[in-house]
Formats: C-alpha cells, sequence, structure tokens
C-alpha cells in the first residue's frame, strides 16, 4: 500500500523515467538513424521534466513580485530549460543534416545496411 | 591596461567567440585563416596573464555580466584551471601554422572560412568548460564544443567521417544529456549551480539524502567519462579521430578529452570529494579498473591495427587510462601523475598526428603498408614522429616518463604496488605498437610512392618539431609542467573530505 501511495503520489516522476528509458532504448535498438534520432528528442525531453517539475510550487503563483503573494513558483528552471531546449533543437538539426548527407553518400539511413557497405568496399 | 586586466576572465572566452562570427562572414578561407591565426596568437597571452595572477595572489572569481555569485554565472579560475587554460591556448597557436596547408588540402575552398568559424566555436567551448564556474554553464559550453567538434568531423574526405561523425553526436549528446541530468539532481538537493556553492550546501546535506548524492555522481561521472573517452565508452572516438581531417584530429587529441578530464577532476576533487567522502564509495576503484583495462586491451588494439591514425586513436585510449589511473589513485603523487600526463600526453600526441598529417599531406595515405622506408624521404618528420613516440613508451629522458613516474609513486603511496609492473607492462606494449611504424619507416627500402615524397614546408614542420622538442625538454625541466601540477593537485587533494 505504502509503495502504491509513493507510486500515485510521485507519478510524474514515473513518466519522466518512462521516457528517459525509451529514449535511451530507442536510440540503442534501432537502427535507423532517424529513429534514433527522435529517441535522442524523447531522451532530452524527459530530461526538460526532469528539470520544469519540482521548480512548480503548490499554492505558488508565477514569479512576479506583488504585495498579495507570498508564495511563487521558481522561475530558474524554466530559464535552464529555455537554453537546454535550443541545445536540444540545435543538436537535432545537425544530426538530421548528417543524416541528410549520409544518405546522399551511402543511399540509405539504415545503419546495419551502411556498415556493410564499408566492409565490402 | 588596467581597464582589460580584471576582465581577462571574460576576454579569454569572448576574444574566439567573435572571432568565430567574424570568420563566418569572412567568407574567403586566407582570410578567415589569417583571423584564426591572430585569436590563437592572443589566447596564450590571455591564460598566462591569468596563470600568473593565480600563481601570486590565489583564485580568481570573476562575476560575469556584474552579477554576483552564486545567483549570477561565475568564471572562476584557480591553478587547475588556470593549467587546463595555459595548454589549451599553447597547443592552440602551435598547432595552427600547420592547418594552413594542410585544411586547404582537404577541405573545399568554399568551405574553409566555414571550417575556421567551427574550430574557433570548438575552441571556445573548450575554454569555456575550464573557466565557468557555474555547472550548467560548463553543460552549455560542453555543447558548444560538441556540435563545433561534429561539424569538424563530418568535414573528412571519407565518407566514413560523416558516420563517426553522427555516432559521436548520438553518444556526445546522451554523455552530455546524463552529465545535465547529474546537474539536475545537484541543483533539487541545493538549490544552486554555482560548483563552490554546491560544494559547501553538500557537506550540509542530511545523511537520508546521500542517496540523491550518489545517484548525482554516477550520472555526472558516467556522462562526462562518455566525452573523455573512458574505457569502455570510448567507441566512438577511434573512428572520429581516423576519418576527421588531419589538422582537426590533432587538435581533438590534445585538447577535447583533456577537457572533459579537467571536468571529471573537478567534479570529483573540487565539488564530491569536498562534501562526501568518497574513499567510502568504491569510486576511484571503478576508475583504476577501467584505466586498466584501457591500458592494456586498448594498447593491444591498436598493435593490430594498419591504419595508423586508428592506431594512434587506440593508444590515446589508452594513454587517457594512466591520466584517470592517476584520478582514481586520488593522493598527491598518484593525482600529479594524471594532470602532468594531460599536458604531456597532449604535446606527444599532437606532435605524432602532426607528422602523421604531414604524410597524409605528401602520399595521401595514412596506411602503415603505404610507409615502406618514408624515414629517409621525410627525416625531420619521421624524427618528431619517433621522439614523440618514445615519450608514448615513457623512456627516460622524456616527458612520458616523468607522468609514469609519478603515477608509480601514487600506487606505491596507496600501497598498490602490483599497479607498477602494470604500468610498465603497458609501456612494453606501446613499444610494439611505435616500432612496428618505426621498423617501417627506417628499415625498409621505400617504394615507388614514398620515394617521391619529402619533408612538409616550414609552416608544417614547425609545429611538430616544437612539440617533439617539448616533449624531450620536459622529460628534464619539470617545473612548469609538474610543478604547477603538483600544486594543482595538492590543493585539491587537501580538500578532500575524509
Amino acid at each position: 500500500m505504502q509503495a502504491l501511495n509513493n507510486f500515485i503520489a510521485h507519478y510524474n516522476y514515473v513518466i519522466t523515467i518512462f521516457l528517459m528509458i525509451t529514449g535511451l532504448y530507442i536510440m540503442v535498438a534501432r537502427s535507423n538513424m532517424v529513429k534514433k534520432l527522435i529517441g535522442l528528442s524523447i531522451f532530452q525531453t524527459s530530461v526538460y521534466l526532469l528539470y520544469l517539475e519540482p521548480g512548480k510550487i503548490l499554492g505558488g503563483t508565477p514569479p512576479i513580485i506583488d504585495k498579495a503573494f507570498t508564495v511563487y513558483s521558481n522561475p530558474l528552471p524554466h530559464v535552464l530549460i529555455l537554453t537546454a531546449i535550443v541545445v536540444g533543437v540545435a543538436t537535432l538539426a545537425l544530426g538530421l543534416a548528417l543524416v541528410v548527407r549520409i544518405n546522399e553518400a551511402y543511399g540509405s539511413i539504415e545503419e546495419d545496411e551502411i556498415f556493410k557497405k564499408d566492409r565490402e568496399q | 591596461m588596467n581597464a582589460v586586466l580584471p576582465h581577462l576572465p571574460a576576454l579569454q572566452v569572448v576574444v574566439p567567440l567573435i572571432g568565430a562570427i567574424l570568420a563566418a562572414f569572412l567568407r574567403r578561407g586566407n582570410f578567415a585563416f589569417t583571423l584564426t591565426l591572430a585569436v590563437s596568437a592572443i589566447l596564450p597571452f590571455i591564460s598566462g596573464a591569468l596563470l600568473w595572477q593565480v600563481l601570486t595572489g590565489g583564485p580568481i572569481s570573476y562575476a560575469m555580466g556584474g552579477w554576483a555569485p552564486p545567483i549570477g554565472i561565475e568564471y572562476r579560475v584557480d591553478l587547475l584551471s588556470a593549467f587546463v587554460l595555459m595548454l589549451i591556448s599553447v597547443v592552440g597557436v602551435v598547432i595552427i601554422p600547420f592547418a594552413h596547408r594542410s585544411v586547404a588540402s582537404e577541405i573545399d575552398a568554399s568551405k574553409q572560412a566555414w571550417f575556421y568559424c567551427m574550430y574557433l566555436l570548438c575552441l571556445t567551448g573548450l575554454l569555456g568548460i575550464t573557466i565557468t564556474g557555474d555547472a550548467f554553464n560548463a553543460f552549455v559550453f560542453l555543447e558548444v564544443s560538441s556540435l563545433a567538434t561534429y561539424v569538424l568531423i563530418a568535414m573528412g574526405r571519407d565518407r566514413r567521417a560523416l558516420l563517426a561523425a553522427f555516432q559521436y553526436l548520438i553518444i556526445g549528446t546522451i554523455g552530455a544529456t546524463l552529465y545535465v541530468i547529474g546537474v539536475g539532481f545537484l541543483y533539487l538537493l541545493t538549490g544552486s549551480l554555482n560548483m563552490v556553492d554546491v560544494a559547501q550546501r553538500l557537506a550540509a546535506v542530511e545523511p537520508d539524502q546521500m542517496r540523491t548524492v550518489i545517484t548525482a555522481l554516477a550520472f555526472i561521472t558516467v556522462g562526462v567519462s562518455l566525452k573523455l573517452a573512458l574505457f569502455p565508452l570510448h567507441v566512438w572516438l577511434p573512428n572520429a579521430y581516423a576519418y576527421a581531417p588531419s589538422w582537426v584530429t590533432v587538435f581533438l587529441a590534445a585538447t577535447a578529452t583533456k577537457v572533459a578530464i579537467y571536468l571529471l577532476v573537478r567534479y570529483l576533487f573540487s565539488i564530491f570529494g569536498v562534501a562526501v567522502n568518497l574513499q567510502a564509495l568504491p569510486v576511484g576503484e571503478i576508475i583504476i579498473a577501467l584505466s586498466l583495462a584501457a591500458m592494456f586491451i586498448a594498447s593491444f588494439v591498436a598493435v593490430f591495427e594498419t591504419n595508423l591514425k586508428r592506431m594512434l586513436a587506440y593508444s590515446s585510449v589508452a594513454q587517457i587510462g594512466y591520466i584517470t589511473l592517476g584520478i582514481g589513485l586520488a593522493n598527491q603523487a598518484g593525482l600529479t601523475g594524471g594532470l602532468v600526463h594531460i599536458v604531456n600526453h597532449a604535446f606527444m600526441k599532437a606532435a605524432l598526428f602532426l607528422a602523421l598529417g604531414a604524410i597524409v599531406y605528401r602520399i595521401g595515405s595514412a596506411r602503415l603498408g603505404d610507409l615502406a622506408g618514408i624515414g629517409r624521404k621525410m627525416p625531420l618528420t619521421m624524427a618528431a614522429f619517433a621522439v614523440a613516440g618514445l615519450g608514448l613508451i615513457g623512456t627516460p629522458g622524456t616527458s612520458g616518463f616523468i607522468s609514469k613516474w609519478f603515477l608509480a609513486i601514487g600506487a606505491l603511496d596507496r600501497g598498490w604496488w602490483i599497479l607498477v609492473p602494470a604500468i610498465m607492462a603497458s609501456s612494453m606494449i606501446a613499444f610494439v605498437y611505435v616500432g612496428r611504424v618505426l621498423e617501417m619507416a627506417y628499415l625498409r627500402e621505400p617504394s615507388a610512392e614514398t620515394a617521391r615524397a619529402s619533408d612538409p614546408p616550414l609552416s608544417m614542420l614547425l609545429p611538430m618539431l616544437v612539440l617533439a622538442a617539448a616533449t624531450v625538454y620536459f622529460g628534464f625541466d619539470t617545473e612548469w609542467t609538474a610543478g604547477i601540477a603538483g600544486k594543482a593537485s595538492q590543493a585539491l587533494v587537501q580538500g578532500l573530505a575524509r
């Protein structure tokens, strides 16, 4: 019962960790490079959640100073994750550009086919 | 001058950053090279001044944008970071003359300006990681340098360079993301991102929160280890080094992994080590075991490698093993050995890759079989290769011996004498793979291909001769390498919680 309560109370973290593992698994298990990048994106997004969730404070208002409120949500995680999102977008764009170039050079984006072509060479 | 001096920490990063933007606008390869040369020439003066300030006046704290730490981003220069900054700047200025012809022969004229733009961005990122005192800022700089590195690797002529860049992108991003997860846990626990502040607050955590600290430690160690290519997380490195443009390989081998090692030392010794008694956890033992595996398995793979760039890449994995061995020992002499080997290995491996780059420039191949008799046709190049190769083996009279000497003392201090014969045995394997190249270069008759080769122009020859000379020089005069590394490690080891 205690375990179940813990589970329900922290359901958002369970989702976060599920996404994290899903992303990692896709990157390891898939040979298609675009799918690998999708996995990478899911993995990175789960980290955004990991940062953002604890920033919300129950009963807290947006962090705008006002005499009527004393409890504010933490704005710093949002700022950090805004930066991380920019980094993530840049990584994804560069990854996709590389996949385009690989497709031009090899005629395939399946990693095992490409390895086979390189071995035959 | 007095207006500039207090802002040196910012300039260290801002100068190459502005250089990168200007290089992109210049569009012409020659102009961009001249600009890169100018930027590279300024950087050692900045880091030299910083090192001097730290040596005379203690650590420097610089509030970026005037926002006081720990709220604002702090640039913090202590002896360790000044030491690594100096290494990056010096390597940058020594190897840059080689770039002009090497890059011109390997990169399309239309892309050369972009190449230098990416190089300067990579430099910005590496210097930034080293100088920043903010955990999240380090992540941003890590990604700046990594993204630039992926592009630089993908610019290699072989199509396998694209594949190597993609694989490095996937693994590198996993590493950086694991790092940022670890930083996230630290932030949740302490509410701070400033490294000094985090260390102080960690010392005050409740015992029941130790699980989070250990989780953060695990995530950061694994993430950074992916970046520094600690065995068995090194799989991206051989292909990336082998297919990147020759000059990029030189730069990456000398600096990129070294900066990741710096980050590992910073976390293990200045943050976790200060707050938590790491002796109670098997962190050092795990790192030592993996280091030994790297020293033997990677060296052994290098013996059977016929592509010399890949051979030197595996040798790099093995040499990183020596550095992490010193980190794992975590005592004064061991850590000194690790830190001094950061510099010594950077110099000798840069000289080796430069010599190989010159050979590729002349005969267009880095395969062992194509090098028959090249020692007679390119005598100075191969002399630099031979001297740096002796350094790799750790022959007395070269800087490699100094590193291994300190590591051996560190192992004995720890009471693990068994590591001393292990260090010597792995040096013997290095002797085999370096010896194979020297045998092929000096004792075989030149083939038709190599008979036409000759030493490269002075601009390419000078960097490798300087670095090879440094390998010998720092084998005798250790004041600037082991001296500073010793002081830095003394400060780090004294700070450790008991």
